[in-house]
């Protein structure tokens, strides 16, 4: 990509936003785009990533405002243009790709209409069929009644896809996608990916790709700009950010991704992600920086090149090399196997009474769980994971089938089941926001499974509360809290204490991580794993990265709409997969570049 | 905790929130305060305001003010009374419909339906036409006109909580129903129902007084607000205080409610209207 | 079959189910209650000859299934009964004597009520969100929370009191002479419309205006809006279009409750129409009287819901698919 002389087609110089209320949401961005190249906005939840890539079409969430710097787009001004002009410049200067393609699209006006709309604002668009050369383009042409269908008929990945022809259409040189894929399947995500690579290969459209999955964004991205608590950390080509990065987050980061091909035990970053109004003075990463110093705390450091084309924040980036993490990162081994299975599944079948559909959600399912045994049970969404886990909770009652904990049959539903098994089987959900009673001090959420599963009295239950807290690494004053007052990860972690509490032999971990940051995702899996190996805890973890499954789990289980496809040890089944669904699942899992880690 | 009081702060739920509280006060003390008894008569009928009666006197010579005063008290607490009552049946019908949610649920809702196609008023008109006027039956009747609502929008919230984690947890840990409804479950459906609660009690209010208006309410010599506008409004204009001054506190009443609820909602982050109560899709 | 046919049955189905819940809680409120019907009706009036004699002639001594049967059978082919109260006077006068004029009555009032209401309803709760926070927003905001949400009542008392106790600008009762038409005089329909107007518009106003606001949030409208589209079409194609489906069954509940506000305004201004039929009816006991009104009351109301959702599934395209 040559990116000399041309013109960026972006161009943004010391953008600063901040809140109504005075506190900075963005300070100082300075980045561009040349034309035709794909830049991939990186951060976690707080770095203004979102914000900054908005306002390159002219948009501020209410409540934001813009404070200075400059922002051009196709050579033309952005910032204080008044609304005609901008509403000129939006879709056809520069576009935008939603990340909820279901809720992005009119309920009740045609695909074809509504991609109609956009041209007409325009007043773009010659051809005989404009709509439907709009939709060739995303290889929707193939129907020609198509533009006529409503969003709801419409699966996942063709919505995106409607939406991408919608950015499209008025051949925008730039467009802003807003984590386009992150609502998707692995699969239809592989898809949409290449689509773009295509859309920027054949009609050479540039684009700013904002995501927090650096794995993503390593199959996509010609540069990488990465952000965090609203400013611009590290900016450079992406092989190189990646490889080679200069600062200690990005870094972080990258050892933070659960890479297929690398499995390794993961790391998080120590401490909590800082917040709008929470910014230290200072380097704001330096509080949770390995390689922090007395002098990072006091100036915030200055945007550096380290080698052309590639920029750092740091003060310290002459000294330090972050390259080759160390590979003694491997994984323990696991435990030896013991004889008797401590769960066993048999023809498990499940349904929900709602759908009328005749296929079950989880149709003759039969596995086992051995004592400290980690098992992933690996799917999309509609595999009938979840519902497994459910079942095995006691919160679904199957259809047929059995369930034998211990050597002993137990039955669906948790009431009907001796107080001892209800004790020993404990699961955590998937929403941390949802996890915890919100009227409940974090105390209480705990102290709960220690009176009714363990019979403790008060005074026992609240001695332990506290070390429950220090066994997930939290702060034994969080006790006191209301949920409302914690992080994401923090809630996560009382979660797993609540469910550590109650002293279990099997934990079922529902997707745990999937609604947390890469981060912060990285520690929680650190935990789990510590906690496993040392409680001999068994463990039954149900999610849809196959990432994660290489790095913390021994076998694996792959749902395929309701039926068990593939199940094996880790390493076999991710090295010579057997069943095609799960080759498919592999071949589609983003990961980073090899020789990387 | 402190933010269910935060509506307070804005101009239009502090003004809300003092205008009910008078108007409450004046209902509950008013009859301490008043100058004569408000049944007998104190001067010549329809005459106007005068130092022996400031607000003058009604179409049979009675003290304005006086039955003002006392003419509160009836129907909030009767309203009260059947807002109290319609929460008790709505909530045991919602909770169960919302948790239980196997057969009980749609068969209970039905019923709900077939209930909310009926106009209220006229339902209370025949229940009145078939048992008299009293006020077992207003009570029960006005109770048996909210239920329905309630339980809906009980329900629904009670569907939303259920399938959060901690609910989840509590049956895992294999609590019993009542158990996990009563610590899990209430306490995080109390936001939309508080919301609710204040439009519920000015609706029993309101129908209350329209029965009491058509007569068919409360009966004279009771000294209700809406028994004086509709004895005396033919007289409007030899005494236009002894129907404006009710109307005013019942006006004040609604008004006040209004503004109150709003509030709260807009601080709970809700807009304060009452869902249709039938879905089209069910 | 069709998904829209397969709806409109169903709802069909459920209609008549309501109807009929509705006729048997009627019939049950008014006649199985305790007290012999007779003396009930008869009143101060009720001496054991008045009673037998008014027995027999209403036939209460049949059983009350049969009564029942007899009655809704003869509802469903047009034949209301005869009022209650005319039998014991010894007069024949049949129900539908005694309210085809009122009917009419009503239902003239209703539909200039209604036709200000849908407009003005749609429109005030519309502009609200468009220009949030402008003092267009605050002033509709105020008047349909506070001032305007007065009972039917003390709204009809209040304007009674400006516009003719102060400005003798309009009549205080509506005098129609039985058979007439009311709109010979239109004056005096001024102030029961105005009225009605006030009570519905209240809550018509707000509930559209949430409707709106929630639709002028959602991710499609930001999505229109950051493509470019001019904004007239966002207004109007993104967001009304999707609001209005919510607010047809708004709508529809408002005018359901013009159903109950009719009662009360026409008491307010003495218009002779199905209200103060209904009201006199419950004033003197009439069973015959209230059970039919009531009836058909309830058959409009039931009609009316099915309207709306008529219209709603014609403005929501998801719903036209088969569940």
């Amino acid at each position: 990509m040559s990116a000399v002389a041309t013109e960026p087609v972006v161009r943004v110089e010391d953008l600063c936003l901040h809140l109504a209320t005075g506190e900075p949401v963005v300070d100082g961005v300075t980045f561009s785009v040349a034309p035709g190249e794909i830049v991939g906005l990186v951060g976690e939840s707080g770095s203004g990533k979102t914000t900054t890539a908005l306002s390159l079409l002219g948009y501020t969430r209410p409540g934001v405002v813009i404070k200075g710097g400059t922002v051009e787009v196709g050579g033309e001004s952005i910032l204080g243009r008044d609304g005609r002009t901008l509403r000129g410049l939006r879709g056809k200067t520069v576009s935008y790709v939603p990340q909820d393609p279901g809720g992005a699209l009119n309920p009740s006006m045609r695909v074809g209409d509504a991609i109609l709309d956009v041209l007409r604002a325009h007043r773009a668009g010659g051809g005989r069929d404009p709509v439907r050369s709009a939709l060739e383009r995303v290889e929707l042409g193939s129907d020609p009644r198509f533009a006529g269908r409503y969003p709801h008929q419409l699966s996942g990945g063709q919505q995106q896809r409607v939406t991408i022809a919608m950015a499209c259409v008025c051949d925008p040189p730039v467009a802003v996608l807003d984590e386009p894929t992150t609502g998707l399947d692995v699969l239809t995500q592989d898809r949409i990916l290449a689509e773009l690579r295509r859309l920027r290969d054949e009609d050479g459209m540039a684009m700013v790709y904002v995501t927090h999955d650096l794995a993503v964004v390593s199959q996509m991205a010609d540069r990488i700009v990465v952000m965090y608590a609203g400013r611009i950390v590290e900016n450079g080509p992406a092989a190189e950010v990646i490889e080679r990065p200069r600062h200690p987050y990005t870094r972080a980061l990258v050892e933070a991704i659960p890479d297929v091909k690398n499995p390794r035990a993961l790391r998080g970053i120590a401490g909590v992600s800082v917040g709008v109004g929470e910014w230290p003075g200072g380097c704001a990463f330096a509080p949770r920086c390995p390689h922090q110093e007395a002098r990072c705390h006091e100036t915030v450091p200055v945007i550096e090149e380290a080698v052309p084309g590639h920029q750092v924040r740091c003060m310290r980036w002459m000294e330090l090399d972050l390259q080759a993490g160390d590979r003694s990162n491997g994984r323990a081994p696991g435990p030896a196997v013991e004889p008797a299975p401590l769960l066993e599944v048999s023809g498990l079948e499940a349904r929900y009474r709602s759908s009328r559909s005749a296929t079950p959600a989880v149709d003759a399912v039969s596995f086992a769980v051995e004592r400290g045994r980690c098992v992933a049970l690996v799917g999309e969404s509609g595999s009938g994971k979840t519902t497994i886990g459910r079942c095995l909770a006691g919160l679904h009652v199957p259809s047929a089938g059995t369930i034998s904990f211990d050597g002993v049959p137990i039955a669906g539903a948790a009431r009907k089941r001796p107080l001892e098994v209800r004790r020993r089987i404990q699961i955590v959900f998937q929403n941390p926001y949802q996890s915890l009673n919100p009227r409940q001090r974090v105390r209480s959420s705990i102290i709960r499974p220690l009176r009714v599963l363990r019979r403790l009295s008060r005074a026992e239950a609240e001695k332990e509360v506290g070390e429950l807290l220090e066994r997930v690494k939290l702060p034994t004053r969080l006790g006191n809290r209301f949920p409302v007052e914690l992080s994401g990860g923090e809630r996560q972690r009382v979660a797993i204490a609540r469910a550590l509490a109650a002293r279990p032999d099997l934990l079922i971990c529902d997707e745990v991580t999937s609604a947390l940051d890469v981060s912060v995702q990285a520690a929680v899996l650190e935990l789990l794993q510590e906690l496993q190996r040392e409680l001999r805890l068994s463990m039954l973890f149900i999610t849809h990265n196959l990432g994660v499954v290489a790095c913390i789990a021994d076998t694996v289980l792959v749902m395929d709409r309701g039926t068990l496809c593939e199940t094996g040890t880790v390493a076999e089944v991710l090295a010579s997969p057997s069943h095609d669904y799960t080759r498919r699942l592999l071949a589609a899992a983003p990961c980073l570049p090899d020789g990387v880690l | 905790m402190r933010e269910r009081f935060r509506f307070l702060r804005t101009t239009s739920g502090a003004i809300g929130a003092g205008i009910v509280l008078f108007v409450v006060l004046v209902a509950i003390f008013g009859p301490y305060l008043a100058p004569h008894d408000p049944t007998a008569p104190v001067g010549i009928p329809l005459s106007g305001s005068s130092s022996h009666a400031w607000l003058g006197t009604d179409f049979l010579g009675r003290d304005v003010l006086s039955r003002v005063l006392y003419g509160g008290r009836s129907v909030i607490g009767y309203a009260a009374a059947a807002t109290l009552l319609a929460y008790l049946v709505g909530m045991a019908i919602g909770l169960t419909a919302g948790y239980a949610r196997s057969l009980v649920d749609p068969v209970l809702m039905r019923s709900v339906d077939v209930m909310l196609a009926f106009p209220p008023l006229l339902f209370l008109l025949v229940l009145i036409a078939g048992a008299g006027t009293s006020i077992a039956v207003l009570i029960i009747g006005v109770a048996a006109i909210q239920a329905p609502a309630i339980s809906r929008i009980v329900r629904t919230a009670t569907l939303e909580v259920s399938t959060r984690g901690y609910v989840e947890a509590g049956i895992a840990r294999g609590e019993r129903a009542y158990a996990v409804i009563g610590r899990e479950v209430l306490p995080n459906i109390m936001a939309p129902l508080l919301v609710d609660a204040g439009l519920r009690f000015t609706y029993s209010i309101l129908i209350i007084a329209s029965v009491n208006f058509l007569g068919l309410g409360l009966q004279p010599p009771n000294s209700d607000w809406a028994l004086m506008i509709s004895e005396n409004r033919t007289y409007i204009q030899l005494n236009p205080w002894s129907v404006l001054v009710p109307a005013a506190m019942i006006g004040l009443l609604t008004i006040g409610i209004n503004l109150t609820g709003d509030a709260i909602a807009r601080s709970l982050g809700r807009s304060y209207v009452p869902r249709t109560t039938r879905s089209v899709v069910s | 079959m069709s998904p829209v046919l397969a709806f409109l049955g169903r709802r069909l189905l459920g209609a008549f189910v309501a109807l009929f819940v509705a006729s048997i809680v009627i019939f049950a409120a008014l006649n199985i209650l305790p007290g012999d019907p007779a003396s009930v009706i008869l009143g101060r009036n009720a001496t054991p000859q008045a009673e037998a004699v008014l027995t027999k002639r209403m036939q209460l001594d049949r059983p009350a299934t049969t009564r029942y049967a007899d009655w809704l059978g003869g509802f469903v082919h047009g034949d209301l009964g005869v009022s209650a109260v005319s039998l014991a006077q010894g007069q024949h006068d049949t129900v539908w004597e005694q309210i085809s004029g009122p009917l009419k009555n009503s239902a003239i009032l209703a539909a200039i009520a209604a036709f200000f209401m849908i407009p003005l309803s749609i429109g005030l709760g519309v502009i609200g969100p468009i220009y949030a926070g402008k003092p267009v927003d605050h002033a509709i905001s105020v008047l349909s929370l506070g001032a305007i949400a007065l009972p039917e009542f003390v709204t009809g008392s209040l304007l009674i009191g400006v516009f003719f106790v102060a400005l003798d600008w309009l009549p205080p009762v509506a005098i129609v002479p039985p058979g007439g038409n009311p709109l010979d005089n239109p004056s005096q329909l001024v102030l029961p419309v105005l009225t009605l107007l006030f009570a519905s518009l209240a809550a018509g106003v707000r509930m559209v205006r949430a409707g709106m606001t929630e639709v002028l949030q959602t991710e499609y409208v930001q999505t229109a809006r950051l493509n470019g589209v001019a904004e007239r079409r966002v207004l109007s194609r993104y967001a009304l279009r999707n609001a209005l489906a919510p607010s047809v069954q708004v709508l529809a509940q408002n005018l359901q409750w013009l159903i109950g506000g009719i009662i009360i305004t026409e008491s307010v201004f003495a218009y002779p129409g199905i209200g103060t039929t209904l009201v006199n009816a419950v004033q003197n006991r009439d069973v015959t009287v209230v059970q039919s009104v009531a009836m058909l009351i309830a058959v409009v109301y039931v009609v009316l819901n099915l309207l709306a959702d008529l219209v709603v599934m014609l403005l929501v395209p998801k719903l036209r698919e088969p569940v």
